[in-house]
């Protein structure tokens, strides 16, 4: 994992996110205690990615600035509430999602091969966090998607 | 228009189920509509913090609450969601639990079929559920139940001021088929209005 859990609890506590809605996976669970244990927002747990994109809906209409954490499979099975949420309502939510065998260039998952057409079809613009050096990407992306107000994603290679 | 289904079960004519929780709800509570409900509540009140979440996801309607729920804890979150939404969103019930948004009351339209899709059934339509004893087993402090109006409108606000989480199982007739064509107000709008509502 390109981060660990408290450098990527820093990278969310200097955006000055409020709630992370999310369902983990192997890669992303790893970063459970410290997010559970981050004094500066909280971590909410939902049964299925797509109840995830209309709590976060909800979170910013009164007045929080969450994101959303899953997985590539989360994404695609979320596609619905995605749309309703950011081109219905135009909310611009953030999301880090973990791209699923994104470092294994022999992998035949489809996970992998559909992230990003996928990302494209929704007409999403996202940033690709592949390697060390990218890492101050995340913060610079998504603090440029707050600050711009429109949604973004973090496409982050597991 | 004649709002009987072949599908349908008998229930509390949805206008007068709404009506009794509109006299109910405080003047500085969130009520969130979905589908059907999103529909006729514009019908029977007009208030500041309203939200008709449609168009919409399905099963949407109680994690968007939430959110609401959770931003805003000085407040009481009403969610109207009907069964077919529920259906989709089961788990919805469990993550209500799991945020700990004691603010938030669903209530329940059970018609027994997809309304706005002209009737159909749903995949529960001839089973029978038991939603009170869903809520219940996912934890919520107070469920109750309710299958006519006289009840209804005798225990609403007893049921409003009880221990939250609530939720609310109502059966209910479909919507009038005229009340379906309720042109509603834009969703920018009442993004606009309601975060100024609530002080966003």
């Amino acid at each position: 994992m390109l981060f660990s859990g408290e450098e990527i609890v820093s990278v969310l506590t200097d955006l000055g996110i409020t709630h992370v809605v999310w369902i983990p996976d192997t890669s992303l669970g790893l970063w459970e205690s410290a997010l559970e244990e981050s004094p500066g927002f909280d971590l909410l747990r939902v049964c299925r990615e797509g109840e995830a994109w209309p709590l976060a809906a909800g979170l910013m209409v009164g007045g929080k600035t969450p994101i959303l954490m899953m997985q590539t499979t989360g994404l695609f099975e979320s596609g619905d509430a995605l749309r309703n949420i950011v081109f219905d309502l135009k909310l611009p939510v953030i999301a880090i999602i973990g791209a699923r065998n994104w470092m294994n260039p022999d992998s035949q998952d489809t996970a992998k091969t559909f992230a990003e057409p996928i990302l494209q079809a929704w007409g999403l613009e996202y940033q690709i966090v592949e390697d060390p050096s990218d890492k101050p990407k995340v913060a610079e992306w998504l603090g440029r998607c707050l600050k711009m107000n429109k949604p973004g994603i973090v496409l982050l290679a597991e | 228009m004649d709002s009987s289904n072949s599908n349908s079960q008998a229930g509390m004519p949805l206008r007068s189920a709404l009506s009794v929780l509109a006299n109910a709800r405080q003047a500085e509570d969130v009520v969130i509509t979905n589908q059907g409900s999103s529909r006729v509540w514009p019908l029977i009140a007009q208030h500041p913090l309203d939200f008709h979440l449609n168009p919409s996801t399905m099963g949407g309607a109680i994690p968007f609450g939430v959110g609401i729920a959770l931003a805003q804890p000085q407040r009481e979150v009403i969610v109207l969601t009907g069964d077919g939404s529920l259906l989709m969103s089961m788990g919805s019930l469990v993550t209500v639990m799991a945020a700990g948004c004691n603010n938030l009351t669903i209530v329940l339209l059970d018609n027994n079929i997809y309304d706005v899709t002209g009737g159909q059934k749903t995949a529960a339509s001839d089973l029978k559920n038991d939603y009170h004893g869903l809520a219940r087993s996912v934890g919520f402090p107070t469920v109750d139940s309710f299958n006519d109006l006289a009840g209804w409108t005798e225990g609403v606000t007893r049921f409003l001021q009880s221990q939250g989480p609530r939720f609310a199982w109502l059966q209910v007739d479909p919507a009038l088929a005229d009340d379906m064509k309720t042109i509603q107000e834009p969703m920018d709008e009442q993004l606009s209005r309601i975060g100024h509502e609530l002080g966003c």
